[in-house]
């Protein structure tokens, strides 16, 4: 690995002044479960790392009656341990339950997941789903930008050089929602999405139409897909078959894959189609149990 | 780069050393501490012969920076036996055959004894599930998880 210097900031301040110093120089550890391997590999050359684990409100998450507030460094371990966030947040939990194993999982971030920015970026899709914004923080205070506008290209985000993310929130459920999120990989477990889908949905009071639904995709363009038509059509729709197909189909009209060694356009534009139904009606009985 | 003066607690016993910030866990263990138990494999976080647990945490020591152990407490596999004998563990991999070549073993005893402090008595599917991370090409498993259901009704779950 290059040589590079390391510095452990205790406040958001601190590592503030770091990043308007050092710029495009710096990049953030959270769980290095990105950072240190493209680092081994040479990809990624940093001249400072700073570590985020020193300061204490991005290792720090809240579960309120408004929703989940996420600090940046907090690990997927850390919210699947946590029974609250298990039943508030399922969509979420079936996203930081599958990256990597238990080793991986105890280091890796959602915060660093995001930042990462990778198409298959297994939370991505998860937090668009769930209506996530993100908090920045950079020299002229804090914005807020929707998860969806963070990942502009592989590996390339929304963040100036000068910007850290500081949390995410994820809005509490409504009344008569539900979420989900699936991938599919040809192995059983610890492999990168083929193909993904995150859906929440708003059901009326009986359960038996759409409010409103949101869909999101992983893995098939240069960034996680907001599939807003696709959710959108959903609203005022009855539940049934006919309309989870019929937000299917606009769902893989809105995938853009490559054919890649993971899988081939047409393979995923089907995979699409079908995760894009499984998730809807997993939601939809979340939604209404 | 200068190096960092890093101060830590390994197995319960402090320990100082110096380390330039891109060594990792792993090198500072072997390198510089001289614990060559815990293995290199992948380098990557995809094997898990470097399996130790970190300020309580089981992580792939590949995938920490030196500098980041801290003020932390870093266990590894040379802290499981004692003096009175091998940890159950270890006896049940010795009894059960549970290791050939060994380079996977420090990672796999490690993992599952996370796994015993929070799942005292775990199914072979949690078994597999938790030991995912960990990769054998020896035993085919099988032998190792035998291991992990000795240990676990030796230490009293089953």
């Amino acid at each position: 690995m290059h040589s590079f210097e390391f510095s452990t900031p205790t406040s958001v301040s601190e590592a503030v002044a770091m990043l308007a110093e050092q710029g495009a120089n710096a990049r953030i550890l959270a769980g290095g479960t990105d950072l240190l391997i493209g680092m081994r590999a040479g990809r990624l050359q940093p001249g400072l790392v700073v570590d985020a684990k020193g300061i204490p409100e991005l290792l720090e998450y809240q579960l309120g009656s408004d929703g989940l507030r996420l600090g940046a460094a907090v690990t997927c371990r850390t919210l699947y341990d946590d029974p609250g966030v298990v039943e508030g947040y399922p969509a979420l939990i079936e996203a930081v339950s599958i990256i990597g194993g238990i080793p991986t999982q105890g280091r890796a971030t959602v915060g660093g997941n995001l930042c990462n920015a990778a198409p298959s970026g297994d939370t991505i899709p998860a937090l668009i789903a769930l209506g996530a914004v993100a908090t920045l923080i950079g020299p002229d205070g804090p914005r807020q930008l929707p998860v969806e506008a963070i990942c502009l290209a592989p590996g390339r985000t929304a963040l100036a050089a000068n910007e850290l993310l500081l949390s995410i929130h994820i809005p509490a459920p409504v009344a008569n929602s539900g979420a989900c999120y699936q991938r599919f990989i040809p192995r059983n477990e610890m492999d990168i999405a083929v193909a993904s889908v995150g859906s929440s949905v708003v059901l009326s009071a009986d359960g038996g139409t759409f409010e409103s639904a949101r869909i999101a995709l992983g893995s098939v363009g240069p960034t996680p897909i907001f599939a807003q038509a696709a959710g959108a059509l959903l609203a005022g729709q009855p539940v049934s078959d006919a309309s989870l197909q019929q937000a299917a189909d606009a769902a893989e009209a809105a995938a853009t894959p490559i054919n890649d060694m993971r899988g081939t356009i047409e393979q995923r534009k089907q995979l699409i189609n079908v995760l894009t139904r499984r998730t809807l009606r997993e939601a939809v009985s979340r939604a209404q149990a | 780069m200068s190096k960092v003066h890093v101060t830590t607690t390994v197995n319960g016993e402090e320990k100082e050393f110096l380390a330039e910030p891109r060594q990792s866990l792993l090198e500072v263990l072997r390198d510089e501490l001289h614990l060559t138990g815990t293995k290199e494999g992948c380098n990557d976080g995809n094997c898990g012969a470097c399996s130790v647990v970190f300020d309580g945490t089981l992580v792939c020591a590949c995938c920490v920076l030196g500098v980041e152990a801290n003020g932390k407490r870093v266990e590894t596999v040379e802290g499981m036996a004692t003096r009175e004998g091998l940890h159950p563990l270890q006896q049940a991999f010795l009894e059960e055959t549970g290791m050939q070549c060994g380079i996977c073993t420090p990672g796999f005893l490690m993992a599952s004894n996370e796994l015993l402090k929070s799942n005292p008595n775990p199914s072979e599917q949690e078994i597999r599930f938790w030991l995912a991370n960990n990769l054998c090409r020896c035993t085919g498993y099988d032998k190792i998880v035998k291991s992990v259901q000795k240990a676990a009704a030796v230490m009293g779950g089953a």
